[in-house]
């Protein structure tokens, strides 16, 4: 109860927000061809999701997702832990991934459609072009902090490398290995919507710029916000697994 | 720097040549005896020779140009926006009570989702390009400056309070100096996701560019000028970080982190 209070003060803004929005719309200050009132959208997305619309793109997003991450955090760890412990890994990546870092990788976009064809490898290709870095250099940082006491005194202790790699290392590495990830979720929610907007024929994105064109604009302002919808909650499950993961290092 | 320190950076810059080299070589390879169809990969030289022939007619300087000019506004205003409002929610709490849940909800989501929305409001120019940026690259800013000026050592704020520092003074010469080296890794990790974002809006939204140069050779099956773009698109980014990177050793100097080194980017 305290609890459910605590966070309806928090959230009040929003609900204020919202609350205004409506009124805005109803009382006729703003368009409502422009922005369509909250309780507007809400039907149009009940709409969408009960003739079967909605669940068959987003599942087509979220698998995308998923699969790009996914590969994004295994590739990205490898390198970056080899980047660590390894000085002619580092020597020989370092200045690629520094050079390529700030490139924006939606610019990869339109190439990788040409490579691809416009089907899921497509859309997950641009999510590890642009997730991969964040990861590497979240794993290459953190491995690097590692405190060289933790390392010695596993080797005393008679552990093998690859026990110190993975019981020493990844371990005092996780959290900056967790912080590349969030900001490669992030990231990689941007490219793919970006993506499905300009090449796709399936996917949340493809359906806010279909609709956008027909000119369906509240069921297009109802797929804005399930993809924001979706990217807040995406995050909030990473952050959630992020302190159960670090629970040891707050205690 | 002596004769042994200069031998390992040498060996350091070859070894770091090899791998940009091998794709080069592969790249070269692979198209040469066509291995790749050249609508896919055009050749090395044909893109050397297509960015040569779009610098001299003007082209690529003219979409660079405007690309340049939309980011540079966007990131401008979220910049200041961004720093305002964070420095603001740190000191005041009626602030921080109505952006706390805004930018939480704000800051994971993708923004570039709207874009649709913002040509519905905006049109097809230049103002959806900026507004999306604006949008894209704030949050960063804001969460980024509102943790810093929070994190601000209060001895500091007392001490300045007490010596009867005014509040106006204390904000520009206390809490914005202490928060500064925040402050600036914020506005360095924006600044990528703003050209992101200002790119996707060319390619959608056309109006010029290099975004809307890019994605237009790519519909006229012209492979060589989008790889011209995608190359100008990658230096244009790598000059803009090498700016703020020097800008922040320019405006740190007088901080102790500049005596350390370590974490790369």
């Amino acid at each position: 109860m305290r609890r459910l209070l605590h966070w309806l003060l928090r959230s009040l803004p929003v609900l204020l927000m919202v609350i205004a929005w409506e009124a805005a719309v109803r009382l006729g200050l703003v368009g409502a061809a422009l922005l369509p009132a909250p309780t507007t959208i809400a039907a149009a997305w009940w709409r969408l999701a009960a003739d079967g619309d909605l669940l068959p793109h987003a599942a087509a997003s979220l698998w995308r997702a998923t699969a790009g991450l996914a590969i994004s955090v295994a590739a990205g760890v490898a390198l970056g832990l080899a980047m660590a412990l390894s000085r002619t890994a580092e020597r020989l990546v370092q200045p690629l991934v520094t050079f390529l870092y700030p490139l924006p990788k939606s610019a990869l976009i339109p190439i990788v459609l040409v490579w691809f064809g416009f089907g899921h490898g497509a859309q997950i290709a641009v999510i590890v072009l642009g997730c991969l870095l964040p990861v590497v250099l979240g794993a290459y940082n953190g491995a690097r902090g590692v405190e060289p006491a933790l390392v010695w005194s596993a080797r005393s202790l008679g552990a093998r490398r690859a026990e110190i790699v993975r019981d020493v290392v990844v371990r005092a590495a996780l959290p900056d290995i967790l912080a590349g990830i969030r900001v490669a979720l992030a990231l990689g929610f941007v490219l793919l919507v970006s993506a499905e907007m300009v090449g796709a024929r399936r996917g949340l994105g493809f359906l806010i710029a279909f609709l956008g064109e027909t000119g369906a604009y509240p069921a297009m302002f109802a797929v804005v916000v399930t993809v924001m919808a979706l990217g807040f909650t995406a995050d909030r499950v990473l952050l959630a697994a992020t302190r159960r993961l670090l629970r040891w290092r707050e205690a | 720097m002596g004769r042994r320190d200069r031998r390992t950076r040498l060996a350091d810059a070859a070894l770091g040549a090899v791998l940009p080299l091998l794709l080069l070589a592969a790249w070269e390879i692979a198209t040469r005896f066509a291995l790749v169809s050249s609508f896919l990969l055009p050749r090395p030289g044909a893109v050397v020779v297509r960015l040569a022939e779009e610098i001299a007619a003007g082209t690529l300087p003219a979409a660079a140009g405007a690309t340049l000019l939309r980011l540079t506004v966007s990131y401008g205003i979220a910049a200041v926006v961004g720093v305002g409002l964070g420095i603001a929610m740190a000191r005041l709490r009626t602030v921080r009570w109505v952006l706390d849940p805004v930018v939480s909800i704000a800051l994971p989501s993708p923004k570039i989702s709207l874009l649709p929305v913002l040509v519905l409001w905006f049109g097809v120019f230049d103002t959806p390009k900026i507004v999306i940026g604006v949008l894209s690259c704030v949050f960063p800013i804001v969460a980024g400056t509102a943790a810093g000026a929070a994190g601000v050592d209060r001895h500091l704020i007392w001490s300045a309070e007490n010596l009867g520092t005014r509040p106006g003074a204390l904000l520009w010469r206390v809490v914005l100096p202490a928060a500064l080296p925040q402050i600036v890794t914020a506005l360095q990790v924006a600044l990528p996701i703003a050209f992101i974002a200002v790119v996707v809006a060319e390619m959608l939204t056309g109006g010029g560019g290099l975004g809307g140069g890019l994605i237009e050779a790519t519909r006229l099956a012209d492979p060589a000028g989008a790889f011209a773009h995608l190359v100008a698109i990658g230096v244009l980014g790598f000059l803009a970080m090498a700016a703020l990177r020097r800008l922040r050793r320019f405006i740190l100097v007088w901080h102790e982190e500049e005596q350390r080194q370590g974490v790369i980017i």
